[in-house]
C-alpha cells in the first residue's frame, strides 16, 4: 500500500481527508521509475471544484494511455490544511504516488477563472518551487499553463515556464518528445523552452519583450530569441468524434460539484454573443458524432457506476441531433435509474416535453438567459433572444404545469441606459402577467420569477475587448436602479431580484485585461494572505487593495478606459484565429445595435475557418 | 394479489488501510455505485428520485478500519455467491474487498435492527501496550465500571461493565467484545478511556479496528451471539 504525504494526526483533524489521499475508482496506477516523463496536472482550487472538471479528466486519461508517461494530480489544499503544511514544512505532492511535486518533470496548472491566480503561487510556494519562472533551476518542474485564462496569460506570465494555446488534445505528444529529445541529449531547461518554441501553440514568456509607451499601454512584443514565432496560434481538435475523451474517468468518494457522468457534445457556439470570451476563443463550432456519443454514455456510464449523466456544451440547443441524443439517454437509461441531467435548453416543444420526462415540474424552474432588459441593449450584444420568445416559451411552459423561472441579466454593458436597466424588471412583469391571464383555477398558485444580474466583465478577444467596465459604485447604482424598479411593479410580490457583489467583479475586471506588470500586484497579494479568492469566506477585498496600491496600480487605467481601435494589447501576442478586424467590426455593430447572424444561418467571416474544419465547412457544397 | 418475491442478501466486506480516511455516508455512495459497476441485480423505491433498497448494519468512525462491516439489499433475482462476490471485487479500491454474499430467510431482520454485539481489537501502534493481561483481568473482576456520559443537554452517569462481554490484551493489542446496536452501544474507545483512567494509564496510541457484529439469538438475560453473516447462507 502506497504511503501517504500526510501523517494519520493531520488526515484525522483536518475537513475532508479523501481530498489529499487519492485511491479514486479508475485511478491509474504506474511505477514512477518505469516511465520517463511525470506530468503532475493540477487545478487551482479545492478539490471538489478540481475534480469536476472535464478538461483535467481528458488529458489525465490521454497522458496516462501513454507508456512512457505517468500523469498524476493535484488541488490546493484546503486553508486548513494549508496551515498546517505551512507549519509543519510540509511539500505539496501528488494523490496518486503522493511524491513531491518538486519531483515532477512537469507541473501542468489549468487556469479557468481569474481569481484562482494567488492559488497558483500557494500551490507553486508549498511545492517549494521558485514562483518565477527566472528563478527556477533545471531541477524544478517545468511549469505550464492552459486553459481560458491562457488567451491573456500576461498577469501570470512570469510565473510560468510556458503556456499551451488551445486544445490540449492536439500537441502534448509532440511536447512530450521533445522534452524526451532533449533530456537524451543532456539539453539544459533553456534548450527545451527553445525547442517547446518551435510548436506553434506554446508560448513561452520569457522569449519576449514588452515594451510600454508613455501613457501605460503596451507600445511592442518583441521575441528575443530567434526560435519564437512573433504570434502564437491557438491549436484545436478538428475531429471531435475521434479525439481522445475519458472512457473510465475518475470516481471520487466525496460529492464533488459535477459528481455524474459528463457527455461533452460539441465545441464551441455558433451565437456570436458580444460579450462572451468562450464563444469567441473556442470558434469554429465542432459537433461530435451522436453515435460516438451514444456509445461514449453507455461506456462510461458502465465503468463509473454514476447515476447520473450531463450533457455539456455551449448551447446545447444548437447540437443538430439534440432530440434524437436526448430521446436516446432517456429510452436507454431512465429504466436503469439514471438521471438525465439536462443543460439549459432552449425553452420550445422539445425541451418542455423532455424536461416533463426527467425533472419534476413542481419543483423545477424555467431558465432564461436574455442576459439584457430591453431589445436594442439585446441587439447590442447580439443575444438573438426575444420578449415574443421568452413570453411565448413561458406560457407553453405555464400551461404544462410550471410556474418558476429563473432570468438572468447582466448590468453595466456597453452602451447601456438607465432605461435598459429598468427594462429587466419590465420584463419580469411581463412574464408573470401572462402567468395571471391563466383563470385561477387552472393555474398552479402564484407565479414565482427570480431575477439575477452580474456585473459585466470586459475580456479579451471579445468585440468588448475596448469597452469601458463600470466601476464598484456604477455596479451597485445600477443594482439600485433595478431594484427600485422592481418596487413599483403591480406584480412584485411575485418576483425576487438577487445581484452579485462588486468587489470581485472589479479585480476579475482588472486580472482579465492586465498586463505582466500586474504578476507584482498579485504576488503582493498573495503575499498578504490571499488565497481562494473566488470563495467569499476566503475573499480579503482589503488585502488585495492594498496590494493595488503598494504596486502603484491604476485601476482606472485597467478598468474603465475605453481603448481605441489601434491600441496594442497585451495579449494580442496569441492568434485564436479570429481576426482583430472581425471583432472591431463587431465593435461598431454593436454601437450601432446591429445583429449578426449566427453561424449557422450564414458566416461572418470571422477568420475562424482558417483551421480548416468545423462549422465553416459544413452545408457548403 | 400476487405476492412479490423479494431476495434478501447480506453483503459483509472489509474496509482497510486509507479506505478508514472516508467517512460513512461516503463509503454508502461508494457501493452504490460499485453495485452498479458490477452489475448485481437489486430493487430501486418507488417514486420520483428512486433509490436502491441497500441498508447499512452501522456506521463505522473516520479513522477506524473493519474487517467485518456489512449491508443488506433487496434485489429480485441473484446469480451465485461466488460470481456475485467476483463481480464485486472486480468494482472496488484498493483496500475495499467484500467477503461475504448471502441470502437471508424471507423473514430476517435486516442488519441494522438485528446488531446486538461487536468485535474491536485495538492494535497499538506505540512502543509498547500499557493494558497488560492482568489490568484487563482486574477490570473484568469488577462489578461495575461508571462513566460520565456528557451529551447536549446534561450529564449522565452510566455502568457500561454490563455491556462488556469479553476484553484480553497483549503485547500488540486490545480485544474486546461490547454491546452494539440501537438500545445498548459501546464505542471501543470508551471501554480503552475507563481502562486508562481507572489504572492511570496514559492512553496508547492505535488504530481501532471493527472485526465482527453479531445478532442475539438469544434472550436479553441469557444472550447468544451469533455472526451476522452466519445468518444467511451461500447461494450456489
Amino acid at each position: 500500500m502506497r504511503k501517504l504525504a500526510l501523517d494519520d494526526d493531520i488526515l484525522l483533524t483536518i475537513e475532508k481527508p479523501a481530498r489529499y489521499i487519492g485511491n479514486e475508482y479508475n485511478m491509474v496506477k504506474k511505477d514512477p521509475k518505469e516511465v520517463d516523463i511525470r506530468f503532475c496536472m493540477a487545478f487551482p482550487d479545492v478539490y471538489e471544484i478540481g475534480m469536476s472538471h472535464l478538461g483535467i479528466q481528458i488529458l489525465y486519461n490521454m497522458f496516462n494511455e501513454w507508456d512512457d508517461v505517468y500523469c498524476e494530480r493535484v488541488y490546493s489544499p484546503w486553508t486548513d490544511l494549508d496551515a498546517v503544511m505551512r507549519e509543519k514544512n510540509i511539500r505539496l505532492f501528488s494523490l496518486e504516488t503522493q511524491d513531491p511535486i518538486k519531483d515532477f518533470d512537469f507541473l501542468g496548472i489549468t487556469l479557468q477563472y481569474e481569481m484562482c491566480y494567488t492559488n497558483v503561487l500557494q500551490m507553486l510556494d508549498l511545492s517549494g518551487i521558485p514562483m518565477f519562472a527566472k528563478d527556477r533551476s533545471e531541477d524544478d518542474p517545468i511549469v505550464i499553463g492552459g486553459g481560458p485564462c491562457t488567451y491573456n496569460p500576461e498577469p501570470v506570465a512570469d510565473f510560468f515556464d510556458m503556456f499551451y494555446i488551445g486544445e490540449g488534445e492536439t500537441q502534448y505528444r509532440r511536447l512530450l518528445d521533445l522534452y524526451k529529445e532533449n533530456k537524451k541529449n543532456g539539453g539544459s531547461r533553456k534548450d527545451f523552452l527553445k525547442l517547446a518554441a518551435s510548436i506553434p501553440c506554446i508560448y513561452v514568456p520569457s522569449f519576449y519583450d514588452i515594451e510600454y509607451n508613455a501613457d501605460g499601454t503596451v507600445q511592442s512584443i518583441t521575441p528575443n530569441e530567434e526560435c519564437a514565432p512573433a504570434k502564437i496560434k491557438k491549436d484545436i481538435v478538428l475531429d471531435m468524434s475521434s479525439s481522445p475523451y475519458p472512457k473510465k474517468p475518475l470516481v471520487p468518494f466525496i460529492k464533488i460539484t459535477q459528481d455524474r457522468v459528463v457527455l461533452e457534445i460539441q465545441r464551441g457556439c455558433i451565437r456570436g454573443c458580444r460579450f462572451c470570451q468562450a464563444g469567441s476563443v473556442y470558434r469554429p463550432v465542432r459537433e461530435k458524432n451522436i453515435e460516438t456519443l451514444k456509445e461514449t454514455a453507455r461506456e462510461m456510464l458502465k465503468n463509473t457506476g454514476y447515476e447520473e449523466i450531463s450533457l455539456s456544451s455551449l448551447s446545447s440547443s444548437d447540437y443538430s441531433n439534440l432530440p434524437e441524443l436526448v430521446n436516446f439517454l432517456i429510452d436507454e437509461f431512465k429504466e436503469k435509474h439514471v438521471n438525465i441531467s439536462l443543460p439549459s435548453l432552449r425553452i420550445d416543444a422539445f425541451s418542455l416535453d423532455v424536461m416533463s420526462k426527467v425533472q419534476d415540474i413542481k419543483k423545477s424552474s424555467l431558465t432564461f438567459a436574455p442576459e439584457a432588459g430591453s431589445q436594442r441593449m439585446r441587439d447590442v450584444i447580439n443575444k438573438g433572444l426575444t420578449v415574443e420568445n421568452i413570453l411565448t416559451g413561458s406560457m407553453m411552459a405555464f400551461n404544462a404545469g410550471w410556474n418558476k423561472v429563473k432570468l438572468y441579466f447582466m448590468l453595466g454593458l456597453p452602451f447601456e441606459t438607465k432605461e435598459d436597466n429598468e427594462a429587466i424588471m419590465d420584463l419580469c412583469e411581463l412574464i408573470a402577467e401572462e402567468y395571471y391571464t391563466i383563470p385561477k383555477q387552472e393555474r398552479n398558485g402564484k407565479v414565482n420569477i427570480t431575477a439575477s444580474t452580474s456585473f459585466f466583465i470586459p475580456k479579451p478577444f471579445t468585440p468588448f475587448q475596448w469597452a469601458p467596465m463600470c466601476t464598484k459604485d456604477q455596479f451597485i447604482e445600477k443594482a439600485t436602479i433595478v431594484k427600485n424598479k422592481m418596487n413599483t411593479l403591480l406584480n412584485k410580490k411575485s418576483i425576487k431580484y438577487n445581484w452579485h457583489e462588486a468587489d470581485l467583479s472589479e479585480l476579475e475586471g482588472l486580472l482579465a485585461r492586465g498586463d505582466r506588470r500586474l504578476s507584482s500586484t498579485i504576488l503582493a497579494a498573495y503575499n498578504n494572505g490571499c488565497i481562494y479568492d473566488s470563495w467569499s469566506e476566503c475573499f480579503k477585498y482589503d488585502m488585495w487593495q492594498k496590494a493595488i496600491e503598494d504596486t502603484n496600480v491604476d485601476m482606472d487605467f485597467y478598468i474603465t478606459r475605453e481603448r481605441d481601435t489601434d491600441e496594442l494589447f497585451p495579449w494580442d501576442v496569441i492568434d485564436i484565429g479570429v481576426t482583430k478586424s472581425f471583432l472591431i467590426r463587431e465593435w461598431n455593430n454593436a454601437k450601432e445595435g446591429k445583429v449578426t447572424p449566427n453561424c449557422k444561418l450564414q458566416c461572418s467571416g470571422c477568420g475562424a475557418a482558417s483551421f480548416g474544419g468545423g462549422i465553416c465547412f459544413e452545408n457548403k457544397n | 394479489m400476487e405476492e412479490e418475491f423479494v431476495l434478501k442478501i447480506r453483503i459483509k466486506f472489509k474496509k482497510q488501510g486509507q479506505m478508514r480516511f472516508i467517512g460513512h455516508l461516503d463509503i454508502m455512495r461508494f457501493f452504490q455505485k460499485a453495485i452498479r459497476r458490477a452489475g448485481i441485480n437489486i430493487n430501486y423505491s418507488e417514486g420520483f428520485s428512486p433509490h436502491q433498497k441497500m441498508s447499512f448494519a452501522s456506521p463505522l468512525g473516520v479513522g477506524l478500519i473493519s474487517s467485518g462491516e456489512y449491508f443488506d439489499i433487496e434485489s429480485d433475482t441473484a446469480v451465485s455467491s461466488e460470481e456475485s462476490l467476483r463481480l464485486l471485487n472486480g468494482a472496488m479500491v484498493e483496500g475495499m474487498e467484500v467477503i461475504s454474499f448471502k441470502k437471508l430467510p424471507d423473514d430476517a431482520k435486516n442488519c441494522m435492527a438485528s446488531i446486538a454485539a461487536a468485535d474491536y481489537i485495538l492494535h497499538i501502534t506505540g512502543d509498547s501496550n500499557p493494558i497488560t493481561k492482568e489490568i484487563t483481568d482486574t477490570f473484568l473482576s469488577r462489578d461495575n465500571v461508571v462513566i460520565t456520559k456528557k451529551t447536549k443537554k446534561s450529564e449522565k452517569e452510566i455502568d457500561i461493565r454490563p455491556f462488556i462481554y469479553e476484553l484480553s490484551s497483549n503485547e500488540n493489542s486490545v480485544f474486546m467484545k461490547v454491546a452494539s446496536g440501537s438500545v445498548n452501544n459501546i464505542k471501543p474507545e470508551i471501554v480503552i478511556d475507563a481502562i486508562c483512567s481507572l489504572y492511570n494509564l496514559e492512553a496508547p496510541k492505535g488504530i481501532y479496528e471493527r472485526v465482527e457484529m453479531y445478532a442475539n439469538i438469544g434472550t436479553e438475560d441469557n444472550i447468544n451471539l451469533v455472526s451476522l453473516e452466519s445468518l444467511g447462507e451461500n447461494i450456489e
